[in-house]
């Protein structure tokens, strides 16, 4: 019973987290990955005012409901605002870029140590019903209570409680009775940020500590919590969040506390597949996260072959020996892996148009299965690598395929919580993948005989693994499975109606985007002889879906050029961790403000400057940008 | 302008993009007049409809209702000042109760919560259907009755000037004579104008004193409903019939 007690104090506070986001999904159709780090935010907040200042904790929640609601306003004027009538993925990137900047700048002020907190509540306990109870437990329980049964009656009882509640019905039959929806909007993200941080400051007060990396992993829970019980349902979101955290407590009880994110994740999982639309989510949220303009918007840009030539050339230059330094090489050596990685979202997103927020868990697949199989097995670095990909290949189809069944933003959830469930496996899984220490001294590629023991050598077979990846995306893009996949992304029930078997070509299109990832990963345990679990975390999927959505889907040149600038440019900013965070958290939002279709699509300028310059005839120029089908 | 109008919308231009929706599109509204907007699938009607709602923005011209220019007002603004509106396909909130739809209606009122109770209660009075009901979420109710709960709502507001986009649309023949008779009840009792959009021109015709005919973007014909119902073009166009 202790331990069910524990849990309701921790699904506590995931059932404020998750209310918020439904909150916010209501009103705006978009998940705020943002809201784990305005609990990290509260928490700080409520640090800063119990134990610095020393002053009580009523007054640190209150100080922490503000700042957080004043971030919260923020977060709609500068990441869901001003995308509008875009496509929702822009908004949940821009998210995605105001969370890394708010862990960052918390990590820059903070410090990344974990800090004891002056909760100044009483410690006493009692006896009820044979169980013992502090006091403290009373205080965090009642404070919830309360304060869901207050929103509750806001949102039913008060004018602007129900303008939300019209705004998250029919957006636009509310804005024609007068509703001001920009307000409801503000409003919205502001109450959802004050109950994030609110939870902050209780579960900061309950643990009597304070880390800044918690955000990350309460909003993740946050968000299964809210997918449990229906995204967008308040009261799915309060349901489930106790019953992720009574569940949590009890696996961790019997399994240990490394257990916590397989149990979220595979709970997660499990009732995806089992109740499609969480456990009180009726209606699911229709709003697609990456159909529309990120690609009606936007062309391909078509470069000639005598370019596609140079472009080959310039990038095989650092296999010349000598002619750059080992640590440039280094970096272009991670420039491919990630733009690798890359490659499987543009397969998945750029053709098929499905949205995968887990392709870390293919690259952990490929990088697992390589590392033993050259380690353990002493198979051959091209064969296992291949069989990597393989592997991603088939477990990722296997995992995905009940996710097709899912609409709205859940698919994308689902793989989200697919590739953690992954990573947290691996963490757990001792025997086979080495656990929390991961797998060390695995050995060097060798091809053919000769072993790559140079970051130039790496680079060269970086190199030609890339050019086939990206020759074999063209080869499959150009086929019917590239016809039958962009007619999915452009119209799933047309494509159905026309005959398109569309779950299997969906699934075709993961499991090849598992297939490259998993390569992507076998050359990452090969290059560093070294992998553990919490590299596959979910920020790494973030990354590959950032790198390839802002590089451009419609090309494989966009993953690469995505991948120099999001990995190779921030290589600038190497002498700081959290202000190299810091940067790439703003130069992601100011991407996705300046260019959301990628930075590898044309939006008509570049045709317009290619005519200009070229002189030909407008007819012919047009033809030529008409048809993304070929690829460059 | 002659100050006896309710509405005078003067040269209306819209684009989307390229495309000009719109194109130098004027229509008036006399107090207590019912006038119709005829034309049929993407011609410009609901567009029409949202630039009086400031939902979509005008290239070019002018609307003034009630004496003074919509220019620089919000939507919430025009409603305030009297417009009110039932939305194509109506709309309603669908998972919240007979009386939230009211009290949303009712958002832009500042006369006190009294005032707006009276109101929902008037509602009722009106619609007694509605009364039978005002606890059960709006999503549960029959296509007849949303519409009415559309009109309620339009009038929490206490307009003068109701605009519909296509009120009939999808109803049972005997459901549209009755949302026909509550439009003219609305206007004859309570002296409200009605600005209605509709693809149907007969139905339109037989409630409406006056209207205008939009093709691709462009007012093609105007005039009293009992013209525009002998008029060969639009018994051709739209009734079906040669033209003798």
């Amino acid at each position: 019973m202790d331990t069910v007690l524990a849990g309701l104090i921790n699904g506590n506070a995931y059932a404020l987290v998750a209310l918020g986001l439904s909150l916010v999904i209501g009103v705006t159709g978009i998940i705020n990955f943002a809201q784990g780090s305005l609990f990290a935010v509260g928490a700080m907040v409520g640090w800063f005012v119990t134990t610095s200042l020393g002053l009580p904790l009523w007054l640190a929640a209150v100080a922490a409901m503000v700042v957080t609601a004043l971030l919260g306003w923020v977060i709609n004027r500068v990441a869901v605002k001003p995308f509008a009538g875009k496509a929702p993925i822009a908004s949940v990137l821009a998210t995605i870029a105001i969370m890394i900047i708010l862990d960052a700048t918390a990590e820059l002020i903070f410090g990344p140590e974990i800090r004891p907190m002056a909760s100044g509540l009483p410690t006493a306990s009692f006896q009820l019903l044979g169980l013992r109870i502090n006091a403290i437990d009373m205080v965090i329980l009642c404070t919830s209570v309360v304060l869901m049964a207050g929103l509750a009656s806001f949102l039913r009882w008060t004018r602007f409680g129900r303008a939300i509640r019209a705004t998250s019905q029919d957006r636009e039959a509310a804005a024609q009775m007068g509703v001001p929806i920009n307000r409801v909007q503000s409003g919205a993200f502001m109450i959802a940020s004050a109950l994030g941080g609110l939870a902050g400051v209780l579960v900061a007060a309950y643990f009597t500590t304070i880390s800044p990396t918690q955000g990350f992993t309460v909003g993740l829970a946050g968000l299964a919590a809210a997918t449990l019980g229906g995204l967008g349902s308040l009261l799915g979101a309060v349901i489930g969040g106790l019953l992720l955290g009574v569940v949590e407590a009890l696996g961790v009880a019997t399994f240990g506390d490394s257990a916590r994110q397989v149990i979220t994740f595979g709970v997660l999982l499990g009732c995806l597949w089992l109740r499609p639309h969480g456990l009180l989510g009726s209606r699911s949220v229709k709003r697609e996260p990456l159909t529309g303009t990120f690609f009606s918007a936007a062309r391909k840009i078509t470069i000639p072959p005598w370019a596609v030539a140079a472009l080959v050339v310039a990038g095989a230059l650092p296999i010349i020996p000598g002619l750059f330094s080992g640590y440039v090489v280094g970096v272009g050596v991670q420039i491919i892996t990630f733009a690798l990685a890359a490659l499987s979202m543009t397969i998945l997103g750029g053709q098929a148009g499905q949205l995968s927020l887990g392709q870390a868990g293919a690259v952990a697949l490929g990088a697992y299965a390589l590392a033993i199989m050259t380690k353990s097995a002493g198979v051959p670095f091209l064969v296992a690598l291949l069989l990597a990909g393989i592997f991603g290949a088939v477990v990722m189809t296997v995992l995905a395929t009940p996710s097709w069944r899912l609409s709205g933003h859940y698919p994308a959830i689902a793989t989200l919580a697919t590739g953690a469930l992954i990573a947290a496996v691996a963490q757990v899984w001792d025997p086979v993948t080495g656990g929390g220490a991961g797998i060390s001294l695995i050995p060097l590629p060798s091809v053919f005989g000769v072993q790559l023991d140079s970051n130039t050598m790496l680079y060269a077979l970086g190199f030609v693994l890339l050019l086939t990846v990206c020759w074999l995306v063209r080869r499959w893009s150009n086929s019917h499975l590239g016809l039958y996949w962009r007619a999915i992304r452009e119209d799933e029930t047309a494509a159905r109606s026309a005959g398109v078997p569309t779950p299997q070509y969906k699934s075709l299109a993961f499991g090849l985007s598992g297939f490259i990832a998993g390569i992507a990963g076998g050359f990452w345990a090969g290059q560093y002889g070294y992998i553990n679990a919490t590299i596959f975390n979910p920020l790494m999927s973030f990354q590959i879906v950032i790198i390839a959505v802002l590089g451009g889907m419609l090309s494989p040149f966009g993953a690469i050029l995505g991948s120099i600038v999001m990995v190779g440019g921030l290589e600038l900013f190497r002498f700081s961790s959290s202000g190299r965070l810091l940067v790439y958290g703003v130069v992601l939002l100011l991407l996705i403000h300046f260019r959301p279709q990628g930075l590898w699509t044309d939006t008509g300028t570049w045709s317009r400057l290619k005519q200009r310059f070229t002189r030909r005839s407008t007819a012919e120029a047009v033809s030529t940008h008409e048809h993304e089908g070929a690829l460059a | 302008m002659p100050s006896d109008l309710l509405l005078d919308a003067r040269n209306l231009n819209v684009h989307y993009g390229h495309f000009h929706a719109l194109q130098d599109v004027s229509y008036t509204i006399a107090p207590g007049e019912i006038v119709s907007l005829l034309g049929g699938n993407a011609c410009g009607k609901s567009t029409t409809m949202k630039t009086l709602l400031q939902l979509v923005p005008l290239t070019s011209g002018e609307i003034i209702f009630d004496g003074a220019s919509t220019a620089s007002e919000s939507t919430a603004d025009v409603v305030s000042r009297g417009i009110a509106s039932v939305p194509e396909a109506r709309r309603v909130f669908p998972e919240m109760t007979i009386e939230d739809n009211l009290l949303v209606g009712a958002h832009t009122r500042r006369d006190g919560r009294a005032a707006i109770r009276r109101d929902v209660a008037a509602q009722f009075d009106l619609f007694p259907r509605l009364a039978e009901r005002r606890t059960q979420v709006a999503g549960t109710m029959s296509g007849g009755e949303q519409q009415m709960l559309a009109f309620a709502r339009a009038l929490m507001s206490r307009p003068k000037l109701i605009c519909m986009d296509e009120p009939t649309m999808g109803l049972a023949p005997k459901i549209v004579d009755q949302v026909l008779d509550t439009i003219q009840r609305i206007n004859r009792e309570l002296g409200i104008s009605v600005f209605m959009v509709e693809q149907n021109a007969e139905l339109a015709l037989s409630i409406a004193h006056r209207a205008y005919v939009l093709v691709n973007g462009v007012v093609t014909l105007s005039g009293g409903a009992n013209e525009l119902i002998r008029d060969p073009r639009i018994r051709e166009a739209y009734l079906g019939q040669k033209a003798a």
